[in-house]
């Protein structure tokens, strides 16, 4: 019973941290068409960025906020000075963010080297919280109050705001949206600022409790992609629903099948893309 | 191109290939053997992208399988190596067949993303299968029968291999039912309402791409006597899909001038800095930037147009 519930909150935990990665990611694809691969990059990034920052002030929401504005930052270089030389075509911007990520991830190698960290998480933080006999993780559930805080927020943003409703303008009719008079262009620049900073946070917050190592980007790339492809391009329910069923998966798969842990993810991914191409929230485009 | 040039062009690389190890033995043919196994990879890439306009990001790992099968059933069941070297292409065409029933449906990018989610499953089995793989460590060991141990044979024997399969892919993309990829590539509804099946056209292409890529994967095994995760990885996957788009999508020999310009340049940079993968990553955002053609795709631009580019 107990050890059921850890891994129920083992999967939850999980999925609220790939949620805040697998939003971003979904939010640019959905609006710009643009599959950005060095979403993974830019969120080791933001984990290094969050860890020196961590080491240098002892302050872990300051280094949240860096990470985040780093990324951010990131995200705008990449847009406007690379991505503006291919626009309109699909499959060369997404090798070029593949060429991008290949950089940043080496660009860390120098910087941080090849060994494993752990960003420090503040006293109020560390140690195990007690309920009804269970003990666990306090990190972990604020990850995941986090993941619960950032969904709330970004469903607010998307669905009630004006920059929401020209987002989602966006995602359907781009062209529509520019002749009716709006600076496109600017909301493309915010969403994609957006998400990257998204990655940033995920990489702070991950870098806590899944450390940061040379090849975590690809990792968490590959599950942001199942993510996205299982809930559908620019879906935020579909990244959430997608989060969960991916994270589950995972924390299940690894620990009932440890070997083949990644059959058990994709196995299931593969069946429903047999079916739904589009994935479950996806729209034709 | 007329078919005399052509056939004087090939004759005229054949040459020069044939007398590498002559001219610069030792180190540079060792080279000159990677560049055309990955020339083969580069070229398996480009039937798909070039040809059925499907962009795949998972051939490392097709490649890796059966570099995988043949090192495992050669050095730990103690097989035959020839036959192990089929099983390790009928593993790697099996591979490209279970990808393209889950891939052919879709295309553009999420093809391409599909396929980079599907490679990447290899590479995680392989990394944490260690019972079988030996995870992280790979697994070692001199697979290449004793008459192929000199570097020089090593090298015509696979320069024999490749210019077969060379010519074999040149065949396929030639014939009518390569026609048919260019023509789906082109417009896939116009072709379904012609009365192609779009899907099966696309699963076999696929299929025989995924056995040329193993094919390639077998003779890596015999040039590096090693295989590791890195092997199946998605950077393998992005090297040959960079030595394509560099030589050229759409011209299949692209896939050996993309080959011979990124692994010397692998080696040259190598020479000064550890920052390889960094100088990479640099080639792919100015290949997509400036040279989205490739190299032949220019030459054949310039040949079409006397001179000018074709818009």
């Amino acid at each position: 019973m107990t050890l059921a519930a850890i891994q129920v909150l083992n999967g939850l935990t999980f999925a609220a941290l790939l949620f805040l990665v697998a939003s971003g990611f979904t939010l640019i694809f959905g609006l710009m068409r643009i599959v950005n691969l060095a979403h993974g990059a830019l969120y080791l990034m933001g984990g290094y960025i969050a860890l020196s920052t961590a080491m240098e002030s002892g302050s872990f929401a300051l280094a949240i906020a860096a990470a985040a504005a780093a990324i951010a930052l990131a995200g705008f270089l990449v847009d406007r000075f690379l991505l503006g030389f291919v626009k309109g075509h699909e499959l060369r911007q997404v090798l070029l963010t593949l060429g991008i990520a290949l950089c940043l991830n080496d660009l860390a190698l120098v910087i941080w080297g090849g060994d494993t960290f752990t960003v420090p998480v503040p006293e109020a933080l560390r140690g195990a919280w007690s309920f009804a006999g269970i003990s666990y993780p306090r990190y972990r559930l604020f990850v995941l109050a986090v993941g619960v805080v950032v969904f709330v927020l970004l469903w607010l943003l998307v669905n009630r705001t004006r920059l929401g409703a020209l987002i989602r303008a966006g995602v359907d009719d781009a062209e529509t949206v520019e002749a009716i008079g709006i600076d496109i262009k600017r909301v493309f620049v915010g969403t994609f600022m957006l998400g990257a900073a998204l990655a940033g946070v995920g990489g702070a917050l991950g870098g806590a409790f899944l450390s940061l190592y040379p090849t975590a980007d690809s990792e968490i790339l590959v599950f942001s992609l199942a993510v996205v492809i299982i809930g559908g391009r620019g879906s935020l329910w579909g990244a959430a629903v997608g989060s969960l069923f991916v994270a589950m998966l995972a924390t299940y798969g690894q620990v009932w099948f440890p070997e083949l842990a990644y059959f058990v993810i994709f196995g299931p991914m593969a069946l429903l893309l047999a079916f739904r191409p589009l994935g479950l929230f996806g729209r034709a485009a | 191109m007329r078919r005399s040039t052509r056939l004087a062009v090939f004759a005229a690389t054949l040459a020069v290939l044939a007398l590498v190890p002559f001219v610069v033995p030792g180190y540079p043919t060792t080279l000159a053997t990677e560049m055309l196994i990955f020339a083969t990879l580069a070229m398996s890439i480009d039937i798909l992208s070039g040809f059925a306009g499907r962009t795949p990001l998972c051939h490392g790992a097709i490649f890796g399988v059966s570099t995988y099968v043949l090192l495992y059933y050669v050095t730990v069941a103690n097989g035959n190596v020839w036959v192990g070297a089929a099983l390790g292409i009928a593993a790697a065409t099996l591979t490209a067949m279970i990808f393209a029933l889950l891939a052919v449906r879709t295309s553009g990018v999420y093809f391409l993303l599909l396929t980079l989610a599907l490679g990447m499953v290899v590479w995680g089995v392989c990394l944490r299968w260690t019972s079988v793989t030996g995870g992280e460590n790979g697994i070692r060991g001199t697979v290449r029968p004793a008459w192929l141990g000199n570097a020089r044979v090593l090298y015509y024997f696979i320069l024999v291999v490749t210019s077969a399969m060379t010519a074999a892919m040149w065949r396929f993309v030639r014939s009518p039912f390569g026609l048919t990829l260019a023509g789906i590539r082109e417009s896939e509804t116009r072709m379904r309402a012609l009365g192609y099946d779009v899907p099966l056209h696309l699963f076999l292409a696929f299929t025989v791409s995924g056995f040329f890529a193993g094919l390639a994967g077998v003779l890596y095994a015999f040039f590096n006597s090693f295989v590791s995760p890195s092997t199946v990885g998605l950077e393998q996957s992005v090297e040959g899909l960079l030595m394509a788009l560099v030589g050229g999508v759409g011209t299949l020999f692209g896939g050996l001038v993309g080959a011979a310009i990124i692994i010397s340049l692998e080696n040259l940079v190598s020479a000064y800095t550890e920052r390889w993968m960094m100088a990479l990553g640099l080639l792919f955002i100015f290949t997509m930037i400036f040279a989205p053609s490739g190299v032949l795709g220019r030459v054949r631009e310039a040949l079409a147009g006397n001179g000018k580019p074709r818009t």
